[in-house]
C-alpha cells in the first residue's frame, strides 16, 4: 500500500488513539487504554518506516502531495500539503521511533497514576502535532503542529493538575512558548509579505537565487530569520527563552523524555534546518543563533553542575546540548546539527527514562542527597543509565562522539570568531561531563543517603527495562553512521541528508580530515578531565555543603526567574490589576454598560413625569398633540400665510 | 357700513361675550346659560348666511335639547361653586401659550391662505333651499344619515345602562 | 356683505376660547360644555364656508356634527353622572386615580 501516497495517515493514527482514549477511555481498564495508544503509535511507526522504504526505492525523491485546501484567500493558499525529504526521513523516525519505546515505557512508570486514560490521551495528541510540525509543507501547517506541541506540553505539564507547582509549570511552559511563537508569527508576516508564499518549496526556490545579505546588514531575510529564531528560543528553550524548560520537570518522567528531551524541543532546531536556504541568505542570523546556542550551552551547563533534584541536571542538560545544535546550525553545520538532535534524542531519552525507573525505584524521591549506593540494587537502571551518561559526554564509540565533534569542528572552522566558539564549547563539555559523571556518583555510588526501611529500592518492571536497553544499544550505535568518515571515509549521515541541507564541507582547508581528528582527541581528553574531577569530588562519600557565594547563584539559576519576575511579570500583574482591571474593565466597560442602564433608567423616571395622573395636564397634552398634527397638515397653507403670505 | 355688517358685529359680540362669560363665570350653570347665549347669537348667523334650517336645528336640537339635558344635569348633582383647586402647573403656564397658538395657527390657516382670499364673499339674500338641502342628504349624504340615526340608537341605550341604579 | 373672512375669524376666535375654557375649568360639566362650545365654532365655520361656496354641502354637515354632538352629549353626561357618584365630586383634578 502505497504509504506516501496517503502519507496522512502517519499523524492520523494517533489522533485517533487520542480520540479514543479521551472520549472513552474514563471507564477502561489500563490495559485497554495502553492497548489503543501503543498500536496507534506502533502503527504509525510502522508506517513511517514503510514510507521511508518507499522513499529510498523511489530514489530518494522529494515527495510533496497537497491533500485539501485550508486557506485559500486571493493569491495566498495554505493547504494540508505534506513533504517527505530526507529530513523528514530523520525527523519521522526519530519521533515514532522515540515516541513509541517511550509510550511502552510509560505503560508501567504510570501504571498506578489517577488519569492514566488522559496520560495517554495528552501523549497521542502531542503524537500528532509533532508529526503535524514534521510532515508539514509549509509554514502555516508547520505552525499548526508548533502550537499543537506547546499545548500537549502545557496539558502533560500540569498533569498533576491538584498540585500547584505543576498548574503554575504548565502555565509557564505555555505562556513562555507563547512569546516565542509571537516572534514566530511576525517572522511568517514577513516572509508572506517578501515571497507571497509559505509554502516551503516555493519560498527556497525564490529565495535561493536572491544575493546574500551582509554581515550587520539587517535586510528582510535576516530579520525574518531572526524572529523565526526567537520562536525556536521560545520552543528549544534557549536564552532568552529557556526559564519554562526546568520547571516542566513537574510532568511525569516519560513527558520530560519525550517532550522536553527527544521530540518538542528539537522542533526549534527542526525550523532552523529547514530554513537553512534562508539562514545562509542571512549571516548575521546565523552568527546570533551561533552566539545564542553556544551561550546557552555554556551557561546551562554552569546551573547543572549544582543541581541537587536528579531531573532538574538532565533539564539543564538538555538546554545546553540544544545549544549545541544550534551552534551547529549557526555556523552552517545544519546536518551536524541534526545529526546532534538524534543522538541527543536517544540518549537523553535514555537518561530522562532511566532517571525515572530510578525515581521509581526510590518511591518517587528526586533529591540526589538522598540517594547514593543504587548501583548493585538496580543494576539494569544503572548500566542503560552510565551507557547514556557515557554518550552524552562524547566518550568514543558512542553516538556524541560523532555528533559532537562534527557541530565543534565547524565551528572552529567558522569565520568571525570560531575559535572563542569553539572554546566555549569545548568548556561547555568538559562541565557536561562533569555535572553528569556527578549525578552517576552521588545517584549510585558512596554511602546509602536514603532510610532503607521507607524506601524499598526495586528493579522496575520490563515493559520499563526493555525500552531503556533499547535506547542504550541506540546510545552506542546512533553515531556510526558517520564512523567511516573517521577512517577518511564517508559520512553517510550528511551525505544522506545533502540533498536537502547541503554538503556543509568547508571548502579549501587543508588537512581537514586530520585537523577533524585532533579535535576530536582534545574533545576526548575534555571528558575525561570532567570525568576525573566529579571522580574525585563525588566518588567516596560525600555530603551536601552549605550553600554560598558561587554556589548559591548557580544554585539559584543565576537568579533569572526572580530578575523577569521583577521586570516582566511583576510590572504586566500591576497593569493588569490597576489599568486594566479597576480602570479599563471596571471603569470603562462596566460604566458604559451600566451607565447606558442607568441613563435609561434617568430618561425614563424623567419621561414618566408626563403620566402625572392629572386629567387637566392630560388635556393640555392632548391639545400639544392636536396643535403639531394641525401644523403638519396644514403647513403647505400655513407656510406662506404665516412667513409671508397675505398677512 | 351696511345693515349686515353691523348685524353681525352685534351677533358676533354677543357670542364672544357669552363665550368669555362661560370661562368666566364660577357656578356651571351661569356657564351653562352663557352657551345657550352663545348658541342663540350662532343660529342669528345662520340666518344671516341665509341658513335658515340650520339655524332652526341649531336652536331646537342644540339649545332646546342638548343644553336642557346639560341644566338637568347640573341640577341632579347639585353642582356647586367651583374650587379653586390647582394640581396642574402645566395647564396653568400652557394653557394660554396653547389657546393662543391653536388659535393663531386656524385663523392664520383659515383667513390668511392664498385659497381663502380667493372665496369669494357670499351673495346678498342667498338663502340655501331646504329642499336643496334635504335633496342632497337624502341621495348622497344618505348612508351617514342612516349611520347617525343607529349612532342615536346606541347613545341612548349606553346613556340608559350607564345611568342605570344599582340593584 | 359681509366678508367670509370675518366669519372664519369669529370662528377661530370662538375656538380659542373654547380651549381656553377647557383647559382652565375645573368642574367637569363646565369642560363639557366647553367642548360644545368647540364644535360650535366648527359648524359655523362651516356654514361659512357652504355660503361662500354656493353648496348646500357644508350645511349638510353641520346638521351631522348636530347630531353626533346630540348622541355625544347624552352618553357623555352619563358617564359625568356615574363619575361624580363615584369621586363625590366634580372636581376634574380630583380623578386622579392614575396618580402615584
Amino acid at each position: 500500500m502505497p504509504i506516501l501516497e496517503h502519507l496522512w495517515i502517519i499523524p492520523l493514527l494517533p489522533l485517533l488513539g487520542s480520540a479514543i482514549n479521551g472520549l472513552l477511555g474514563w471507564k477502561w481498564p489500563n490495559k485497554i487504554v495502553h492497548s489503543v495508544a501503543l498500536s496507534a503509535t506502533g502503527l504509525s511507526f510502522l508506517c513511517a518506516v514503510e514510507a521511508v522504504r518507499e522513499f529510498v526505492a523511489n530514489g530518494q525523491q522529494t515527495f510533496r502531495r497537497e491533500f485539501f485546501d485550508w486557506i485559500v484567500a486571493g493569491n495566498f493558499r495554505a493547504g494540508y500539503d505534506l513533504q517527505f525529504d530526507q529530513l523528514t526521513v530523520v525527523m519521522v523516525l526519530v519521533v515514532t521511533g522515540v515516541g513509541f519505546l517511550i509510550h511502552i515505557y510509560s505503560t508501567g512508570y504510570m501504571a498506578h497514576e489517577e488519569g492514566y486514560y488522559r496520560f495517554f490521551c495528552y501523549l497521542n495528541l502531542f503524537m500528532f502535532f509533532m508529526l503535524t510540525l514534521i510532515l508539514a509543507a509549509n509554514y502555516v501547517l508547520l505552525f499548526v503542529g508548533w502550537e499543537g506541541v506547546g499545548l500537549c506540553s502545557y496539558l502533560l505539564v500540569g498533569f498533576y493538575f491538584l498540585k500547584k507547582s505543576a498548574t503554575n509549570a504548565g502555565n509557564k511552559a505555555f505562556i513562555v512558548n507563547r512569546i516565542g511563537d509571537f516572534g514566530f508569527m511576525l517572522g511568517m508576516f514577513l516572509l508572506f509579505r517578501t515571497f507571497h508564499t509559505l509554502d516551503f518549496t516555493a519560498i527556497f526556490a525564490r529565495a535561493g537565487p536572491l544575493p546574500s545579505e551582509a554581515m550587520g546588514q539587517f535586510g528582510v531575510l535576516t530579520v525574518a530569520c531572526i524572529l523565526l529564531f526567537v520562536g525556536a528560543t521560545g520552543k528549544s528553550a534557549q536564552i532568552p527563552l529557556y526559564v519554562w524548560l526546568p520547571d516542566a520537570m513537574e510532568g511525569p518522567t516519560p513527558v520530560s523524555a519525550l517532550i522536553h528531551a527527544a521530540t518538542m524541543v528539537t522542533a526549534g532546531v527542526y525550523v532552523v534546518a529547514r530554513s537553512h536556504v534562508l539562514y545562509l541568505h542571512a549571516p548575521t542570523a546565523m552568527y546570533i543563533v551561533a552566539i545564542i546556542g553556544c551561550a546557552t550551552a555554556f551557561f546551562a551547563a554552569t546551573i547543572g553542575l549544582v543541581q541537587s533534584d536528579i531531573k532538574k541536571v538532565l533539564a539543564y542538560s538538555t538546554v545546553s546540548q540544544l545549544g549545541y545544535m544550534f551552534l551547529g546550525c549557526g555556523v552552517g553545520a545544519f546536518s551536524a546539527g541534526i545529526f546532534h538532535l538524534m543522538t541527543h534524542a536517544f540518549f537523553k531519552a535514555l537518561l530522562f527514562l532511566s532517571a525515572g525507573s530510578v525515581i521509581h525505584a526510590m518511591g518517587g524521591e528526586q533529591d540526589m542527597w538522598k540517594m547514593g549506593g543504587l548501583a548493585s540494587k538496580i543494576k539494569i537502571t544503572f548500566w542503560c543509565m552510565l551507557f547514556g551518561t557515557i554518550a552524552i559526554t562524547g566518550f568514543f564509540p558512542f553516538a556524541a562522539f560523532f555528533s559532537k565533534d562534527a557541530i565543534l569542528f565547524a565551528a572552529f572552522n567558522s569565520e568571525n570568531g570560531g575559535k572563542a566558539l569553539y572554546a566555549v564549547g569545548l568548556l561547555a563539555a568538559v562541565l557536561t561531563s562533569f555535572y553528569m559523571f556527578r549525578l552517576i556518583w552521588l545517584t549510585f555510588f558512596g554511602a546509602k543517603r536514603y532510610d532503607e526501611h521507607h524506601v524499598h529500592v526495586h528493579e522496575s518492571p520490563l515493559n520499563m527495562t526493555i525500552p531503556l536497553m533499547i535506547l542504550a544499544f541506540l546510545s552506542l550505535t546512533g553515531g556510526w553512521f558517520a564512523l567511516p568518515a573517521l577512517l577518511g571515509g564517508k559520512d553517510y549521515f550528511s551525505e544522506f541528508l545533502a540533498p536537502v541541507l547541503g554538503s556543509g564541507e568547508i571548502a579549501g582547508l587543508e588537512n581537514a580530515h586530520n585537523l577533524e581528528l585532533t579535535l576530536s582527541g582534545v574533545a576526548m581528553l575534555a571528558a575525561i578531565i570532567g570525568l576525573v574531577v566529579a571522580w574525585r569530588m563525588y566518588a567516596k562519600d560525600v555530603k551536601e555543603g552549605k550553600s554560598e557565594g558561587l554556589h548559591k547563584l548557580l544554585y539559584n539559576k543565576y537568579y533569572v526567574d526572580e530578575l523577569y519576575h521583577a521586570v516582566v511579570v511583576g510590572p504586566l500583574i500591576w497593569i493588569s490589576r490597576n489599568v486594566l482591571w479597576k480602570v479599563v474593565d471596571v471603569g470603562v466597560i462596566d460604566g458604559t454598560v451600566n451607565g447606558i442602564a442607568s441613563g435609561t433608567t434617568a430618561a425614563g423616571d424623567t419621561v414618566r413625569r408626563q403620566q402625572s395622573g392629572n386629567t387637566r395636564s392630560y388635556a393640555v397634552w392632548v391639545l400639544v398633540g392636536a396643535l403639531l398634527v394641525f401644523a403638519i397638515i396644514f403647513w403647505p397653507i400655513l407656510r406662506p400665510a404665516l412667513f409671508g403670505g397675505v398677512w | 357700513m351696511s345693515a349686515e355688517l353691523v348685524i353681525f358685529f352685534v351677533l358676533a359680540g354677543i357670542a364672544v361675550f357669552g363665550a368669555v362669560n362661560l370661562i368666566v363665570q364660577r357656578h356651571p350653570i351661569h356657564s351653562a346659560l352663557s352657551l345657550i347665549v352663545v348658541m342663540v347669537a350662532l343660529a342669528g348667523l345662520y340666518l344671516l348666511m341665509g341658513a335658515e334650517f340650520v339655524a332652526a336645528v341649531q336652536i331646537i336640537v342644540y339649545g332646546g335639547a342638548i343644553m336642557v339635558l346639560f341644566i338637568f344635569v347640573i341640577m341632579l348633582l347639585n353642582a356647586g361653586e367651583e374650587e379653586r383647586t390647582n394640581f396642574s402647573k402645566l395647564a396653568l403656564y400652557a394653557g394660554i401659550p396653547l389657546a393662543v397658538a391653536v388659535t393663531g395657527l386656524i385663523a392664520a390657516s383659515m383667513v390668511g391662505s392664498k385659497a381663502a382670499a380667493a372665496l369669494p364673499a357670499a351673495a346678498p339674500d342667498t338663502l340655501t333651499s331646504t329642499r336643496a338641502l334635504s335633496t342632497l342628504l337624502f341621495t348622497e349624504f344618505v348612508y351617514p344619515f342612516e349611520l347617525t340615526s343607529f349612532l342615536i340608537l346606541v347613545a341612548i341605550l349606553g346613556a340608559i345602562v350607564l345611568a342605570q341604579r344599582e340593584n | 356683505m359681509v366678508p367670509t373672512n370675518y366669519y372664519l375669524l369669529l370662528s377661530a376666535i370662538l375656538f380659542g376660547l373654547g380651549i381656553v375654557a377647557f383647559v382652565f375649568k375645573r368642574n367637569i360639566i363646565t369642560i363639557f360644555m366647553a367642548i360644545e362650545l368647540m364644535l360650535n365654532a366648527v359648524n359655523l365655520a362651516f356654514v361659512a364656508f357652504s355660503q361662500a361656496l354656493g353648496r348646500p354641502d357644508g350645511e349638510v354637515f353641520v346638521l351631522f356634527v348636530i347630531i353626533v354632538a346630540a348622541a355625544e352629549a347624552a352618553v357623555g353626561l352619563g358617564i359625568i353622572i356615574l363619575t361624580a357618584r363615584n369621586r363625590r365630586s366634580l372636581n376634574v383634578e380630583n380623578v386622579n386615580l392614575l396618580k402615584l
